[in-house]
């Protein structure tokens, strides 16, 4: 095995099922090379956070196998762990102690001596930005000062690899964007790979070197962002009647252009056939039928589009829709 | 054992401390209720020693073994509770992704409940000694006593993190709660086992091992040094200890379930 493969990750055939025959991954194959930031994209319910434990050695795989920083993740759970750092879904935190408590109480579990549990711990508040609000309890603290500690706790024993489950999620833009740009620097500065599950589009898009997408326990597609979007190729036209009364003459107008797809209530949309259509002609085609339109939007591909492409269904909602809630 | 799993285990237990002692929703119901409890009954039993046999003629005396092996009862819930809170937020897991070993965790869970023990223990006898009590076995008694109900509360916090690990749910943990408490008032901690007149409650009386627990809490308190019920409250407390740090190591082995 090489060094590059040493550090970072690799799965074949990755299955977990639960009492009762609920399968929550079904067959994962995957590979993470060392300092890429990989986003596991998918609603909830879609098999990522199960992917995750298994891959942090919490719960054994039913099938399969994966090696994480060249190590066995069944067979070698305890030189796995030595190598990863990780902040699950939830940053799992106690409300009665302080951020710095924290940082110590994680700096003694991994081994760290005295002193460089006390320079670590007050090097990792500073980076998050938590110096200031280190002897505060964390039941004061905001969601996303926890998923700063959080994060910071992760990185105590200096991993070489770092699992982020939904890091952002319920976090208000500008913590959101604090974060994204930590992980960024993680990876860029300190070659850290990172392994980030997220249901966020824009997450994904924005930090991902590579995007698996994940759909019903299986990988549905992968592939850097720009690439998976330039595979779905073209993009939609969405136009607003001034009149409601006229979704469906402008629907029709649409239709000259491509196949219809979903669009908010009042509004019409068409994914464009391939080559030769723009905007101008869709403007022209309106305007010759007396349509007062009051909006009109080119979309590129997003991995919304993706996403439907591959699995027929929008990502936002599909949780809800497939019914599940993931293990 | 290794030095890290003395770390491991230290740092745990500083934990388990902070956070007993930052609860004031644990640490005032733990000192308030059984002194309420034992206020009342004191107050409305106190013509008890006057049946014919009574071994004392200080009802609060005879009484005060009551708040110490109730505070006892929750040490189980609070340890419980405390566990199964790390499992329902995810904390656990924090701590399983760590080279964390079971026993420093165990051992740092019970670590506060046996704080909390040691806290409602001096508590409870500096208030009966306040109310005139006086310990027979003296001050080495007294703190026999001590150690004695701090085994105890290891035994119950030990029951307490069994069923949080079995569950993981602290509701299920704190429904135990009221089955813990028939079992304690069906001992001997109203009345001596031999002067209930009820057949089966006497039955039992004597066959539930809270009564041992309560008559070697209060030898040392009415009567002074009496081997056979210190032997007794001391194997059934140090039985309830070996089996709950048994049992809560074999869930916790199982609860990990890490590779």
């Amino acid at each position: 095995m090489t060094a590059s493969k040493a550090r970072g990750i690799e799965a074949e055939g990755l299955v977990r099922k639960f009492k009762g025959g609920v399968t929550a991954v079904d067959g994962i194959d995957l590979r993470v090379e060392e300092g890429e930031i990989y986003g596991f994209l998918g609603p909830n319910g879609a098999g990522k956070s199960t992917t995750v434990l298994m891959l942090t050695t919490l719960l054994p795989p039913t099938e399969g196998t994966a090696r994480v920083a060249g190590y066995d993740i069944v067979k070698e759970g305890q030189k796995v762990r030595a190598s990863i750092g990780a902040a699950l879904q939830e940053a799992a935190l106690d409300p009665f102690l302080t951020g710095l408590e924290h940082v110590r109480l994680q700096a003694a579990l991994q081994g760290l001596s005295r002193g460089e549990r006390k320079k670590r711990g007050d090097e990792l508040l500073e980076r998050v930005g938590l110096s200031e609000a280190a002897g505060r309890k964390i039941r004061g603290y905001s969601g996303g000062m926890k998923r700063r500690l959080d994060l910071a706790l992760a990185l105590v024993h200096s991993p070489r690899i770092l699992f982020l489950d939904e890091p952002t999620t319920g976090l208000d833009p500008q913590s959101r964007a604090a974060l994204w740009d930590e992980v960024g620097r993680l990876a860029r500065e300190d070659g850290v790979t990172v392994f980030l599950t997220t249901q966020y589009l824009e997450e994904a898009d924005a930090l991902s070197d590579r995007v698996g997408i994940i759909d019903r326990g299986r990988i549905v597609a992968e592939d850097t962002p720009a690439a998976l979007k330039a595979g779905i190729g073209r993009p939609s036209v969405e136009a607003t009647p001034a009149d409601r009364d006229d979704v469906g003459a402008v629907k029709r107008v649409l239709e000259q252009f491509g196949e219809e797809i979903s669009a908010p209530s009042g509004s019409a949309a068409v994914r464009l056939k391939s080559g030769g259509v723009n905007l101008t002609d869709v403007v022209r085609a309106l305007d010759k039928k007396d349509l007062n339109i009051s909006g009109l939007e080119l979309n590129e591909p997003s991995l919304d589009d993706v996403y439907l492409a591959k699995t027929g269904r929008k990502l936002e909602g599909a949780g809800e829709e497939a019914g599940e809630d993931e293990a | 054992m290794s030095s890290m799993v003395l770390t491991q285990m230290a740092s745990l237990s500083r934990r388990s401390v902070l956070r007993v002692f930052r609860q004031p929703e644990i640490i005032v119901p733990a000192l308030l209720f059984p002194l309420l409890i034992f206020g009342f009954q004191a107050a409305g039993l106190g013509s008890a020693t006057k049946i014919p046999g009574f071994p004392t003629n200080s009802y609060v005396s005879f009484l005060l073994a009551f708040p110490l092996v109730q505070g006892s009862l929750f040490s189980a819930v609070a340890a419980g509770t405390d566990l199964a809170r790390d499992i329902e937020t995810g904390f656990l897991n924090r701590l399983s992704l760590t080279p964390m070993r079971p026993t420093a965790l165990l051992a740092g869970s019970l670590v506060g409940v046996v704080a909390l023990g040691f806290l409602q223990s001096v508590v409870f006898l500096t208030v009966g000694i306040i109310f005139g009590v006086r310990i027979e076995a003296g001050f080495l008694g007294a703190l026999v006593l001590i150690v004695l109900t701090m085994l105890t509360a290891l035994g119950f916090g030990g029951i307490g993190a069994i069923l949080a690990l079995w569950t993981g749910s602290g509701e299920a943990v704190q429904g135990i709660f009221p089955l813990l408490l028939v079992s304690f008032f069906l001992s001997s901690i109203l009345l001596p086992r031999d002067l209930i007149q009820t057949d089966w409650f006497r039955t039992v009386a004597t066959y539930n091992p809270i009564s041992y627990l309560v008559e070697g809490i209060r030898s040392l308190i009415i009567t002074g040094w009496d081997g056979h019920a210190l032997l007794l409250g001391f194997l059934v407390a140090g039985g309830l200890a070996l089996v709950g740090i048994s049992g809560a190591a074999l869930s916790l082995k199982g609860r990990l379930g890490r590779t």
